[in-house]
């Protein structure tokens, strides 16, 4: 989960902690942010990338009512084998997600994030499963998770994608992998950050490839930039996978790990210029 | 945004220069300026008719800046490697540092304010409305931008020249990897860290897929303010360091002991300089409680004057034949001056920063030393030999350690049009 929205559900302002007003959102109310001024093809790419958001978030239900449904049966090993790619859906529509402050945390919070007695969701289950090695005991989280995870499928059809959620949104996801699964912070006890790291870029890449159109246009060089970018970030990736599994963290070298980082760096700041789009021609 | 900040700096400018004065004879201001008292309004007056108000070092010339420059107060060093295998794309990583660089080092913003809210601002900003305050940017390439685990990396091998090789190993170097080396250094002074730091921060930035930091550090001088007399520095032991280096004023010694010349390697880099960097440790809680008197003889200097031993004024000449009662040597041979001395046949010209990285966490004592900086014409002649003097038999080694170590060839200046490494990539 994203650490700037878990600090709005405790603060309910970032404006608190950085005086930005720009950010003031209450944890209640997704947000609701000015559209950039755009043309009827970034309306329809916004469109597109609903569609996408809305289907990772349905597939996330099933996988996540598949995960839960094993920690209620006690089937540890077959719910620790579903933990990581069931994340995945999430990952891939974080941009769309996180939109609702309140369900965000619920669902993706890490220890630590809200206080210990709200603190639910896949990473409770998480520590339960690799530190506990139960799942005894993690019923009801199951329970609430799959609950909190129904309501977000319900609330998401609600959400307006603007562009400049789109355009915010790709490098937004790569920040995700900056500060977060690069760091192996994220599935700190199972160490399967690199399947969120991976779902990260994918949901990073499906903005860019729904944008790219309109980038080729504007600023070719920049758009073949960026696919050369993603293939370096992806052929990184393929060196940690064996069949469909990625290497647990803690397999990493500090220097493998030095590279994923650089390598997203070196793919979100040419990214970053994806706002150019929005520029009329 | 643009705007305003143009205004500001004006009003800045009139208000605090020279035209203060004339606004608060006026009358407006006159108040507040009298409050602090005539004195006040005297000192100001003097600092406004013989203070240079333009502190900008320009970038371009025959020379890069920041070498025979005046020492600013801080320093930012930043080793890099390249990461693209592409020939074209250093060319233009290079084309774009030289127009960053120029305006960055004119005190100017990379952009004015971007026009579209939805794209990060091109200057990352924590200069903005700030002076130049001297900035200096001086690039330099490594050996293994040549030549790297066996390749001729981008077809330059033919140009690297004899004198640009990974240094010796000197006895007693404890060298790391996460110190040593490098393809480019980026060479950031100033005195501000800040602006410094935005420097090395946005020429980073650009060559996010290029280029990646290897290792970087800062480094600091007491600053100007804090030293009216600009005495010679000290460094961290206590002692003035520095006393004796060549006179940057004088373009006969600069060219014989600094400069490369034509025809003494590849001409690409005539006008360029070899850098030595050498990251120090000071063992500095071991020196604390070492006597003064065994301070001095490792230096060979007094303490306080920094007088050679024997002699009253720090720009004395060293007498290294004089003998005290027992016949033994005033400075001691194995002092680090004597030894830095030698016959006095080689010299550097050293441009060195104290620097300080908090504790380090194995031993709980400071991690801080000396950020080593010398330029020379020829390294083999010139900072080889001394150092292996020093490294086989200076008193000082038992406080110090040798940490990290590179070299580089710092490219000649360029002028408009051009671009920095043009003589060495085209």
């Amino acid at each position: 989960m994203n650490k700037k929205k878990a600090l709005v559900g405790v603060f309910l302002s970032t404006g608190l902690l950085f005086g930005c007003s720009q950010k003031e959102e209450t944890a209640e109310k997704p947000k609701e942010k000015e559209a950039a001024p755009v043309s009827s093809e970034l309306e329809g790419v916004s469109t597109e990338y609903r569609e996408y958001a809305i289907g990772e978030i349905e597939q996330f239900v099933q996988a996540t009512d598949a995960f839960t449904q094993a920690v209620i049966a006690g089937n540890l090993e077959q719910a620790k084998e579903l933990y990581a790619p069931s994340r995945m859906h999430y990952e891939r529509a974080e941009p769309i997600a996180e939109v609702f402050g309140d369900l965000d945390p619920k669902i993706d919070a890490r220890e630590g994030d809200v206080p210990e007695a709200e603190w639910t969701g896949y990473h409770r289950i998480e520590k339960g499963l690799w530190i506990d090695n139960t799942t005894a005991g993690y019923e009801q989280y199951a329970e609430q998770l799959m609950k909190d995870v129904q309501l977000l499928r319900a609330k998401v059809e609600t959400v307006d994608v603007t562009p400049e959620l789109l355009v915010t949104g790709a490098v937004d996801l790569l920040n995700e992998v900056s500060t977060s699964k690069v760091t192996g912070e994220e599935d700190r006890y199972s160490h399967t950050d690199l399947y969120d790291f991976a779902a990260n870029v994918q949901g990073a890449e499906k903005i860019y490839q729904l944008l790219e159109p309109a980038l080729k246009e504007k600023d070719s060089a920049l758009a073949s930039d960026i696919e050369k970018r993603f293939a370096d970030v992806y052929s990184l990736l393929d060196q940690h996978k064996q069949g469909d599994a990625y290497k647990l963290y803690t397999e990493l070298t500090e220097s493998e790990v030095k590279d994923l980082s650089l390598a997203i760096d070196a793919l979100a700041e040419p990214l970053s210029q994806i706002g150019i789009v929005t520029e009329a021609s | 945004m643009a705007e305003t900040q143009k205004d500001s700096s004006l009003f800045v400018k009139k208000v605090s220069r020279r035209n203060m004065l004339k606004t608060a004879g006026a009358g407006g201001i006159g108040v507040l300026v009298g409050a602090s008292g005539l004195g006040g309004i005297l000192s100001i007056t003097k600092a406004s008719e013989t203070e240079q108000v333009d502190n900008t070092v320009p970038f371009y010339g025959k020379h890069q800046a920041g070498i025979t420059t005046e020492v600013q107060n801080h320093l930012y060093f930043a080793s890099l490697n390249v990461t693209t295998e592409n020939k074209q794309d250093l060319v233009q990583l290079f084309k774009d540092w030289t127009a960053a660089a120029e305006k960055m080092t004119k005190g100017e913003p990379l952009a004015e304010s971007a026009s579209n809210a939805y794209i990060p601002p091109k200057d990352t900003g924590e200069a903005t409305g700030l002076s130049a305050s001297n900035l200096t940017i001086t690039f330099g390439v490594g050996p293994t931008l040549f030549v790297k685990d066996g390749k001729d990396r981008f077809g330059l091998q033919a140009k690297q020249p004899a004198e640009l090789q990974g240094l010796p190993k000197f006895p007693l170097d404890a060298l790391e990897d996460a110190w040593s080396g490098g393809d480019i250094c980026i060479q950031a002074c100033a005195d501000d860290l800040q602006v410094a730091f935005h420097a090395v921060r946005n020429l980073v930035r650009i060559a996010r897929g290029k280029a990646v930091i290897h290792w970087a550090q800062t480094g600091f001088q007491r600053s100007k303010q804090a030293d009216a007399k600009k005495e010679t520095p000290r460094n961290l032991f206590g002692f003035k360091d520095g006393t004796i280096n060549p006179d940057v004023k004088k373009d006969s010694d600069m060219n014989q002991q600094v400069w490369v010349q034509q025809g003494d390697g590849p001409d690409w880099l005539a006008g360029g300089s070899y850098m030595v960097v050498r990251r120090i440790q000071m063992y500095i809680e071991v020196w604390d409680r070492t006597t003064l008197s065994e301070q001095e003889k490792t230096f060979g200097r007094h303490r306080d004057s920094g007088a050679p031993l024997g002699m009253k004024q720090e720009l004395d000449t060293a007498d290294y034949k004089a003998k005290d009662s027992n016949g033994q040597p005033i400075i001691p041979k194995d002092s680090h001056m004597a030894l830095s001395h030698g016959d006095g046949t080689q010299s550097i010209l050293r441009r060195a920063y104290s620097y300080e990285s908090g504790m380090d966490p194995q031993t709980g004592s400071f991690d801080a030393g000396l950020l080593f900086i010398c330029f020379q014409r020829r390294p083999s002649k010139q900072f080889i030999p001394i150092q292996n003097r020093l490294a086989q038999s200076d008193k000082l080694n038992e406080y110090i350690i040798h940490r990290g170590s590179a070299l580089f060839a710092c490219l000649p200046g360029t002028k408009q049009g051009s671009y920095i490494g043009e003589t060495l990539l085209s």
